[in-house]
């Protein structure tokens, strides 16, 4: 609902390379692909090029404690796959939430792999392929929605995605399909080379009164500097349900940008969990269209940051049709030197009536130089609505650290215990359970080390 | 449909019942504005060469941002752009000399007050209430002038404090809001004509609560008027302000500035009633209403509170804010904001905590009907130093019509893990089972209006004065009048 500030601006020398990129992106890395997306992609980057990076420090509220410089001021070069890569069973283990059985579409670098995929027993009515192969095979399909969801006329990282958009996953659930088991879609950066790009692009097409678990995470080999700029794009049939899990879990230096655009039918629940587990500076735009009638969504998050990680969660949902119904939790741990913002906007329209919204962000903070910043906001033009929302931000609480520890035991524990405890509420609403124990088995992990660290007191 | 709608239609219809215009001679300033104009404004108030130089340095700096573009944009108000050139920046009644008694005072402008209900003078109702009441631009009257002097209070209009206490002007002016700090505030640094000042010394608990009325009067009359509090240690002082103005067609700018400093052990309660001239039905006219208001806990334990009741103005922008500098110091803000017909308002609080173990609260409630919108806008900064610092803040919307808009947009950014900070807000309609509830009781449909309205606002209103929760109570009433039935 931000208006846009009505920035001019001038080409710079970073987003110039964007452009020459592009150039000899459209000559030879994608000369297969049908016209139509050629003729996207130069409209993208267009659009790029008058948008610019949201560098701008003052009066941009969409970024205001958001400082994407860093991104702008690094020279990235575009990802030249490693898709010959294999892989040690531990790594496919732990990059597959010790589910190596779940069917994957897996990408390195940007691009499918087929021998790291695992695609041969996909749940009945699921369809995952690699977008690549299928804007050659199922082109005129993808064109109806293909940036129908994410507009690139105002976001720039969209628009840039959208100009470099090449490969990335189609998953389409087939009418009545309901799937138990999750499909993964597993976006793997090897971190190889310095300083690479990548575009990942996704697109989910749910059937007619279909159900279906979708995880999409992010990994990485090594540790290294890289920036991952995502776009993806789910259209909701009627009656649908979908679990959309995003894990990102990318290297302490990376930067991570990603958009997801969802268009809810009427009937159907999108439910999301978010999980932000690594990054160097990541920020998430979460965008839902609650544009048909009974529709709702459940979007939840939890970011946990230590050293100088720094995330930025955007959720906008945009009520523009009645009996419509959203839920937003966010929560956060914070440690050491980390920052994290929250900006969830509520926008209800002219008109619209019996709509029913909550937002809730919430944050722990474990160190003194931490910093979380959050604006739950509402934009209301309508009255028969109700809506809430709640902020809050503090340390462990004491009595609760006393009580533990009067029941035996150590400070340590007591601390782990509380702190695992407020990232429950968001881990609980995990729909499927083996994906839930295992990201409850993460988080665990991680807050171990960080207690053996010390970092946290 | 339901009961909703005809209250917008009739919230809409009500009049403003204090629109009319005094006829009597201004002395005003050319229209326009260039150094000539500040040094016209200063001249004609005699000041001291430092206040000159002060402006004029506001002056360069309000106009770099005019020349930059600079202006503030991020609110959620909309309003054609305002031509700077074509304002008068100062407008005075004529007064042929110093005014010693009310008989002096202009019966045309006595009447205007009677009309308003305004407790000039040692008056029956209000008696015990100091009144320093300013016309336009210039201060008229003030009273219990003597008997607050017995304590050592200095109150009276920013003119007289310039020319009778320039060291106290000169120490406090600018400190809680530099003339830097925006846009309207080096606007009205550089052309503020008159407004209030007070000085509470050391130990003195102020015997009275003090009273300004504000009113615009002159036509396409910008009205910048600066007050300025101070609460030496250990002192205590209530303030209470009052606004209305008559019925114009074309908007007029207001552009104030509050400072509040309250040192050790102080401090200072601010309540507003805003009642300008909001437009016409269709939106028309209504005085824009941008003021910069703030105050800073310098000292250790001490305390400012804001409660403010908006009603009026066509657009509001308004943040009383307060720095919490001092350890142990406490802000409070609490507000009610009601818009209707076309009225846009984007108000709410900044508290900024710097000190150890300070504590704030906000209490923001909006009411929108008919076709206006409010937005709440509230920032809670917690500095790294600011240990174990405390916040609340519930901003709650009532929706009353379905063409107008509530919006909340609160930001919180904190810097210590020893603070605890909690925000709360819910916006709805008046719920059909309260209604039923009352109606079952035998409570007709506009008293249960009423009743639950007046519930919705009771924490504000019961941080009022009591003369003025009783007009804050009586103005609401007012709007909200032959809404349903």
């Amino acid at each position: 609902m931000n208006v846009s500030t009505g920035m001019t601006h001038r080409t710079t020398v970073q987003e110039g390379k964007y452009l020459a990129a592009f150039d000899s992106f459209q000559r030879n890395g994608a000369v297969g692909d049908p016209e139509w997306i050629h003729q996207l992609r130069e409209a993208a980057i267009a659009r790029f090029n008058v948008l610019g990076f949201p560098v701008a420090r003052r009066g941009n509220e969409e970024w205001k404690y958001t400082d994407i410089r860093p991104i702008a001021a690094t020279n990235f070069q575009p990802a030249t796959g490693s898709a010959q890569l294999t892989l040690p069973p531990p790594d496919v283990d732990r990059l597959t939430f010790g589910n190596p059985g779940w069917s994957r579409i897996v990408f390195v670098d940007g691009v499918y792999s087929q021998e790291l995929s695992a695609l041969t027993s996909l749940p009945a009515g699921v369809s995952v392929v690699s977008l690549a192969q299928a804007l050659v095979t199922h082109g005129d399909m993808i064109k109806q929605h293909m940036a129908r969801y994410a507009p690139y006329e105002s976001e720039a990282f969209t628009a840039l995605n959208t100009a470099f958009a090449h490969d990335g996953a189609l998953v389409q659930i087939a009418d009545g399909a309901i799937a138990e088991e999750p499909v993964h879609l597993l976006f793997l950066t090897t971190g190889r080379q310095q300083d690479t790009v990548t575009y990942p692009r996704v697109l989910i097409l749910t059937g007619k009164d279909s159900k279906a678990t979708v995880i999409e995470s992010y990994g990485s080999l090594d540790e290294g500097r890289y920036f991952t700029n995502a776009v993806t794009e789910v259209r909701m049939g009627s009656g649908s349900v979908l679990n959309y899990y995003k894990v990102q879990r990318q290297s302490q230096q990376a930067f991570h940008v990603s958009n997801t655009n969802v268009s809810n039918a009427s009937g159907a629940s999108f439910n999301s969990v978010n999980l932000d587990l690594g990054g160097g500076l990541v920020r998430n735009n979460l965008n839902v269209l609650m544009g048909e009638e009974g529709c709702s969504c459940v979007l939840n998050g939890l970011y946990l940051l230590n050293g100088t990680q720094h995330v930025d969660n955007q959720v906008i949902i945009d009520h523009t049709s009645s009996y419509t119904t959203a839920s937003e939790l966010y929560k956060g741990i914070l440690d050491g030197k980390s920052h994290s913002v929250f900006h969830g906007s509520i926008i209800v329209r002219k008109g619209i009536q019996k709509v029913n919204a909550n937002q809730v962000d919430k944050n722990l903070l474990l160190s003194d130089q931490a910093e979380a910043d959050t604006k739950p906001a509402f934009w209301i033009y309508s009255d028969d609505v109700k809506c809430g929302h709640g902020a809050a931000c503090g340390q462990m609480d004491e009595n609760a650290l006393f009580y533990l520890k009067s029941r035996g035991m150590d400070d340590k524990l007591a601390r782990r215990v509380l702190t695992r405890a407020f990232a429950t509420q968001v881990i609980d609403s995990i729909g499927n359970g083996a994906f839930r124990a295992a990201v409850g088995q993460i988080v665990e992990n991680k807050l171990e080390e960080w207690l053996e660290a010390g970092e946290s007191r | 449909m339901s009961t909703g709608n005809r209250a917008v239609k009739e919230l809409a219809s009500q009049s403003y019942q204090y629109g009319w215009v005094t006829p009597i001679e201004s002395d005003t300033a050319p229209r326009g504005l260039n150094e000539d104009t500040i040094r016209w404004i200063s001249a004609k108030k005699n000041e001291p060469e430092f206040l000159l130089e002060w402006r004029l340095k506001a002056y360069r700096h309000f106009m770099t941002l005019l020349q930059k573009e600079q202006l503030p944009e991020w609110a959620n108000v909309h309003y054609p752009s305002i031509d700077f050139q074509d304002i008068i920046y100062y407008s005075a009644p004529k007064t042929k000399e110093k005014l010693n008694s009310l008989e002096e005072v202009d019966p045309e402008l006595l009447k205007t007050y009677e009309k308003l209900g305004i407790p000039l003078g040692e008056q029956k109702r209000l008696a015990g209430v100091a009144v320093d009441a300013i016309f336009d631009s210039v201060s008229i009257a003030t009273t219990f002038k003597e008997e607050l002097a017995k304590y050592g209070v200095i109150f009276g209009s920013f003119s007289e404090a310039v020319q009778n206490h320039p060291e106290l002007v000169e120490k406090y002016l600018g400190s809680v809001v530099p003339y830097t700090d925006n846009f309207y505030a080096a606007l009205n640094a550089a052309v503020f004509s008159d407004g209030s000042f007070c000085y509470v010394p050391k130990g003195v608990r102020c015997p009275f609560e003090l009273t300004t009325y504000f009113r615009i009067n002159a036509q396409s009359t910008g009205q910048f008027e600066r007050t300025l509090i101070v609460a030496d240690e250990g002192s205590y002082v209530s303030y209470l302000e009052g606004c209305s103005a008559p019925m114009r067609d074309e908007n007029q700018l207001h552009a104030a500035v509050v400072e509040l400093v309250t040192l050790d052990n102080a401090e200072i309660k601010y309540s507003t009633i805003q009642n300008w001239y909001p437009g016409d039905e269709e939106g028309k006219g209504g005085i824009y209403n941008f003021v910069t208001k703030r105050g800073k806990c310098a000292g250790a334990n001490s305390k400012i509170s804001w409660t403010q009741v908006e009603t009026g103005a066509a657009i509001t922008w308004k943040y009383p804010s307060v720095i919490l500098q001092g350890d142990n110091s406490v802000g409070e803000f609490y507000s009610v904001a009601l818009t209707k017909g076309y009225q846009q308002a984007d108000t709410g609080s900044k508290m900024t905590h710097m000190g150890k173990n300070t504590r704030s609260t906000i209490i923001a409630k909006t009411i929108s009907a008919g076709h206006g919108n409010g937005t709440y806008r509230g920032l809670v900064k917690v500095m790294p130093k600011a240990t174990n610092s405390w916040n609340f803040t519930q901003c709650d919307s009532l929706l009353l019509s379905n063409s107008c808009g509530a919006h909340t947009t609160p930001y919180v950014e904190v810097r210590n893990n020893s603070s605890h900070l909690e925000h709360e807000a819910f916006t709805s309609r008046v719920s059909e089972e309260q209604l039923f509830y009352c109606n079952q009781r035998g409570i007709s449909l506009e008293e249960a209006h009423r009743l639950i309205i007046n519930g919705f606002c009771k924490e504000v209103f019961k941080q009022l004065p009591f003369e003025f929760a009783v007009e804050a109570t009586r103005l609401l009433e007012a709007n909200l009048e032959g809404t349903v039935g």
